[in-house]
């Protein structure tokens, strides 16, 4: 049925604008739906789902527009020929506007592509070998032999075969290891970088795919138009593009073509009719088009598509070839000493949070990590895990020191974690969440995935999750989404995600709270397991009864300071534990 | 004297999906000092917020007979419900005395003046550090500064979220001898403590909280004597893993 | 008409920068070099612009820090306010009290479908009350007082007031219902509220521009340079309003309230502050701002209805440069983009805004890395 869905939409493609059932000027109308569904998907991939909001997308589709201008009305270059100048200017610009917009955090991103949106906007008009405020005219059309594309139907035709590339395109993307990396980005970085996600550079990289299909858009709208000028390259026609992503859908690629099909008739009609009503001619479709954004962000903050078509499906499993799984990683040897913390200390302006610990964690042990609320526990977690720097002190594994480590090199080493309030992805199915711990054992870059050619890869990723989730008991809601779990699955969900890593080393930061006691004793049974199979865990956990019947050696922290250390009932009647716990006598 | 200052009754709270105080009832009398304990994760900093309307909650609160359930939270406040939240919350970036003054935003300006007195009296460290930045107070004086604020409002009931949380066991003993003082002074209190011994010696009624759900009752004594308690508390337990 | 984005109209923003009438062209274009004459002069554009910007710029970190909106449309208050004493000049009705009226009833019906279930008839008298009854008085005293002519005094006060409670209006339309969601949302909101003002800026202004009375005719030379009345009456207006500004919050229970909700948000509510009040006072004194910087941007330059999109856009980059949270910082940054701003138009006119708008990119690149108040 799905796969029915392209060579159909294909056949109307070619055959629709001929019909005659559409007036010239429909499908005039949508040549630009079109042309403007292209930036809007970039967007979906750039907003929706890398959670990146740019106003300033209409300045790319201005590099994509003017650079073709320039090229064929300069040199006489074949428009098709320009294609690929387009698309490298504005990568290139991307690239370099991209290397700095990614590493804005939270809301000074948005920010940033207001400001350099309204600073090309100016630079188009300004320069005067672009025509400056008046622009550039004369852009030759789109040839096919002799043939000149003018007609809007032949147009038509071109467009809408590009729109279906970026589409396919896009979905592949989505699908595939880079797209769960860019979606779980858009919650937080932590567990995207936990699995070894490197956030700039994935950013990066949706960053400048977005923009050279606004780039294309531009090349599209330039030999469409044949005359550019600054004008639709702004900051409004920036914010408009974002309207239709948003009232789309964000996050839905199909959502981005029903958006800017919304927008652009409203537009239509909008400005052949407003001025009757109002009297004079102007920009009044503005006022409508304001209030919509504010009656969404409301009323709707999804967009129109999930209310219209429902969530987004999941991934189907099918069982990869035999001898297709990765090889698994080297357990270490027995009791060696997999992860030494030594004197590890962390400060927060003046405040010692984690006042210089010491411990170790033996291969195929279970060490728990117990204190009082605010005893430093996460801290020396997060330092373990490279989440946080080291003020002092050294943290080695399997014997070699790492000085600075990133929590990517670490799941390269082979740690899983799991975290103390579950960063999963919600809209996201739980399957693909626990495939997003697979990320590192699969290779697939941006273009194969794009061409559908990690497919065998995927299938092997989504297996492994497959099996971890049986393996935690979840099989059953793998296809729904994480975010309608209950606390205590999505616990379990992470731990199905560390272990799909492959990992060694499995550190879990209270796996056992929002856990019922039927629950608790299947943890701990999974946990006992792995120790069997020769995986270390250490263990941040505030249920006693718990963490004392699983665990081999206990270290107790307090302010900072570890008091204690040893098996769980040395622990227990050591009254520093007892005071630190039950509180001293007041 | 002796009404009922707070009543409490079925109370559910939810983070979206997913509910953590489950059907939570107590009651306490006027000028009684009720502590609430249990391990971390119990649902008690939830029910607190629930209880003074930070979060949104099913089932009814009551303070001296009047419904508090479905009035926002700045009219609670004005009713005489006071929180002390567990992270203090104070104005960092102004004086000690502005924090102090905007306690009693909801006071005639004169009340607040005399209040301000009051409380300076109660609190002569509040006093000398008056033109200091809340924010460069030491931990022990960031919660008598909480509580200060919180007794600004002049409170019918004031409710303090784990005031001995990340403080010296010295400063711990000044603040729970404030609390009997007030206590003693007709102030009736709501204490949500981790610190289960102190909160015990102080309090005069205690609930114990495990999961989610109120799992035991009764004078602070008989729940000290509670094997159960100690249990939950240091995983002697039952439970076996 | 079948233009894929409607031009990003060109807002024919006459700048008020008087070096271009102070010196000619041949001499602008004759010096590579700055020399002290020159230099003196760009420095007075730059503080009379710094001024304008400052205003509009505290009063944006007024509103992020409360409310955590960026509040794009603070400039249709400068634009508006403009507009409406240009109005009053001519001896005519300001269209502003049409569009005071607007919002005001779509303030009503937005707080009575938000509070339907909860609405009393106390609540429903005061909606009536400041929503319909106030803009309806002031359409009264305004076609009373308007073909008078009663001086510039009476219609700048006129103006003002009339401005000041679409700042609450746009917030109880716009923010309050979502008040709780990210600063993102907030800002697209922010997007979408700035497009409906121009809009309705439109509609109610008309599309031609319009230049003001010089709040004093006098001028005055200082060696080479000539300081105008005009520009003295800039600076001191603004002095005075940083004053009070600072006045109010540091003295005042209300403006420590407001700091309080924009210090810590949970503590503010635990005392009881509401936060919709506090949010309806900082858009109140937000227009207030805005209009004050009307009255004095009006004679420099020729306003039309969407004249003030840039002036806010540059008031933000002064607020962002200052970190959205420090006034004191605001307040240099605007001076900063102010004489920025007369620098390169004096180098290089015609990437001035490109450099304006470009230079707060490493301020966000900066800001990402020593702050984590970016973070939501």
């Amino acid at each position: 049925m799905r796969r029915a869905i392209a060579p159909l939409f294909a056949l109307v493609i070619l055959v629709l604008p001929f019909t005659g059932l559409l007036s010239d000027y429909w499908v005039a109308l949508f040549d630009y739906i079109g042309i403007a569904s292209l930036v809007a998907i970039g967007l979906v991939l750039l907003t929706g789902v890398g959670g990146m909001t740019s106003f300033g997308q209409a300045a790319f589709v201005g590099f994509g527009a003017y650079a073709t201008a320039v090229v064929t009305i300069d040199t006489g270059l074949s428009p098709w020929l320009s294609l690929p100048v387009s698309v490298a200017v504005t990568g290139i610009a991307a690239l370099l506007i991209g290397a700095i917009t990614v590493r804005l955090s939270g809301h000074y991103l948005p920010l940033g592509t207001i400001a350099w949106g309204i600073s090309f906007y100016y630079l188009f008009g300004n320069i005067s070998w672009l025509g400056a405020h008046d622009g550039m005219s004369g852009i030759p059309p789109l040839h096919i032999g002799s043939h000149a594309l003018i007609a809007p139907e032949e147009f038509f035709v071109v467009v809408w075969i590009v729109v279906v590339i970026a589409v396919v395109a896009t979905q592949n993307l989505l699908r595939g290891r880079m797209g769960r990396a860019v979606r779980a980005l858009r919650q937080g970085v932590h567990a995207a970088e936990a699995f070894g996600v490197y956030t700039p550079s994935t950013k990066l990289k949706v960053f400048v795919y977005a923009a050279m299909l606004a780039g294309v858009a531009g090349w599209l709208y330039a030999h469409f138009q044949r005359s550019v000028s600054p004008g639709p390259f702004g900051i409004i026609p920036g914010t408009e593009y974002l309207l239709m992503a948003v009232l789309g859908g964000a996050g839905r690629v199909y959502g981005a073509i029903l958006g800017a099909t919304a927008i652009i008739v409203l537009r239509d009609q909008l400005q052949s009719v407003l001025p009757l009503i109002v009297g004079s001619a102007g920009n009044y479709e503005i006022i409508v088009f304001g209030a919509i954004l504010v009656l969404i962000l409301r009323l709707a903050s999804d967009g129109i598509w999930p209310i219209l078509f429902g969530p987004q499906a999941a991934p189907r499993t099918v069982a990869p070839p035999p001898d297709a799984a990765p090889p698994q990683r080297p357990r270490p040897a027995a009791d060696a000493v997999l992860v030494e913390a030594d004197a590890v200390r962390k400060e927060f302006g003046g405040l010692v949070a984690v006042n210089d610990v010491s411990f170790a964690v033996p291969a195929g042990r279970i060490v728990g990590l117990i204190g009082p609320n605010g005893a430093g526990k996460s801290t020396t977690f997060n330092l373990v895990t490279g989440v946080l720097p080291l003020t002092a002190g050294r943290i080695s594994f399997e014997g070699r020191p790492l000085s600075h480590h990133r929590p990517q090199q670490m799941a390269a080493l082979g740690l899983g974690r799991t975290f103390q309030h579950a960063e999963i992805v919600p809209d996201m199915s739980v399957i693909e969440n626990v495939a997003l711990g697979a990320h590192l054992r699969g290779h697939a870059g941006m273009m194969r995935a794009m061409a559908g050619l990690d497919r065998a890869e995927e299938t092997v990723l989504l297996d492994i999750a497959r099996q971890q989730l049986a393996r935690v008991g979840l099989s059953d809601v793998a296809t729904v989404p994480a975010g309608s779990l209950a606390l205590g699955q999505l616990r379990l969900v992470e731990v199905a995600r560390a272990l799909a890593l492959d990992p060694i080393l499995v550190l879990l930061d209270e796996p056992a709270a929002g856990l019922r006691v039927g629950e608790k004793k299947a943890l701990a049974k999974l946990l006992r397991e792995l120790r069997a199979e020769g995986i270390s865990i250490l263990l941040v956990e505030h249920d006693m009864d718990f963490v004392m019947n699983l665990a081999d050696h206990l270290v107790v922290l307090d302010f900072g300071t570890k008091i204690a250390e040893g098996r769980a009932g040395d622990v227990k009647n050591d009254p520093k534990v007892i005071e630190a716990y039950l509180g001293g006598v007041a | 004297m002796s009404g009922t200052i707070l009543k409490v009754r079925d109370l559910h709270v939810a983070y979206g999906r997913v509910e953590v105080v489950h059907g939570v009832s107590l009651e306490m009398t006027q000028g009684a000092l009720i502590t609430v304990i249990g391990a971390n994760g119990a649902g008690k900093t939830t029910l607190l917020n629930a209880i003074v309307g930070l979060l949104p909650a099913s089932g009814t609160v009551e303070l001296a007979g009047e419904a508090m359930t479905a009035r926002p939270l700045e009219s609670r406040v004005r009713a005489g419900l006071s929180l002390v939240p567990e992270r203090r919350e104070l104005f960092a970036d102004m004086s000690v005395e502005d924090n102090l003054l905007l306690g009693g935003f909801r006071r005639p300006a004169r009340e607040r003046g005399e209040s301000l007195d009051d409380i300076f009296a109660r609190f002569p460290r509040l006093h000398e550090r008056r033109a200091q930045l809340a924010g460069t107070l030491s931990g022990g004086e960031r919660q008598m500064l909480a509580m200060g604020r919180a007794l600004m409002a002049r409170p019918k009931l004031l409710m303090l979220d784990e005031p001995s949380l990340g403080l010296a066991p010295l400063i711990v003993r000044d603040v729970f001898h404030i609390l009997t003082e007030l206590r003693a002074a007709g102030v009736s209190i709501l204490l949500v403590e981790q610190n289960a011994r102190a909160a015990l010696q102080i309090a005069d009624y205690a609930y114990v909280m495990e999961l989610g759900e109120i799992t035991a009752q009764g004078r602070p004594d008989e729940i000290a004597r509670d094997q159960r308690l100690i249990e939950s508390y240091l995983g002697f337990g039952r439970n076996e893993y | 008409m079948l233009n894929l984005s409607r031009a990003f109209h060109q807002p024919a923003l006459v700048q008020p920068d008087g070096c271009q009438k102070r010196l000619s062209g041949s001499e602008r274009r004759g010096q590579a070099t700055v020399d002290s004459t020159i230099f003196l002069f760009l420095l007075q554009d730059g503080i009379i612009n710094g001024a304008v910007y400052a205003l509009a710029a505290i009063a944006l970190v007024l509103i992020f820090a409360v409310t955590r909106v960026i509040f794009v449309p603070q400039g249709e208050f400068v634009a508006f306010t403009a507009l409406t004493i240009a109005a009053l000049e001519n001896g005519k009705l300001p269209p502003t009290v049409w569009l005071l009226l607007a919002l005001g009833c779509l303030a009503a019906l937005s707080e009575i479908a938000q509070y339907r279930a909860e609405m009393t008839l106390k609540r429903l008298a005061r909606i009536a009350a400041f929503d319909i009854v106030l803009p309806l008085i002031f359409i009264a005293i305004a076609t009373v007082v308007a073909p008078m002519k009663l001086g510039e005094a009476v219609y700048i006060l006129l103006a003002v007031v009339l401005i000041i409670p679409m700042g609450p209006m746009i917030y109880r339309i716009a923010f309050e219902p979502i008040a709780h969601s990210s600063v993102l949302v907030l800002l697209m909101v922010a997007f979408g509220v700035h497009f409906s003002l121009t809009g309705l800026g439109l509609v109610f202004f008309g599309p031609e521009g319009i230049g003001t009375a010089a709040l004093s005719s006098q001028s005055f030379s200082l060696g080479a340079l000539v300081i105008t009345g005009q520009s003295v009456a800039v600076v001191a207006t603004t002095v005075i309003f940083l004053a009070l500004f600072a006045l109010f919050f540091g003295r005042s229970l209300l403006g420590k309230a407001l700091r309080a909700c924009s210090s810590n948000r949970i503590g503010a509510r635990l005392v009881g502050i509401p936060t919709s009040i506090a949010g309806q006072v900082s858009f109140g004194i937000a227009a207030f701002m805005g209009a004050i910087s009307g009255v004095l941007v009006g004679p420099l330059m020729t306003v039309y209805y969407d004249s003030g999109f840039l002036i806010g856009l540059k008031a933000f980059v002064a607020a962002i440069l200052g970190g959205l949270l420090s006034y004191p910082l605001a307040v240099v940054a605007s001076l900063a983009v102010g004489f920025a701003e007369a620098l390169f138009s004096f180098w290089a006119s015609a990437f001035k805004e490109v450099l304006v708008f470009a230079l707060i990119v490493p301020v966000l690149l900066w800001r990402s890395f020593t702050s984590p108040e970016g973070h939501d």
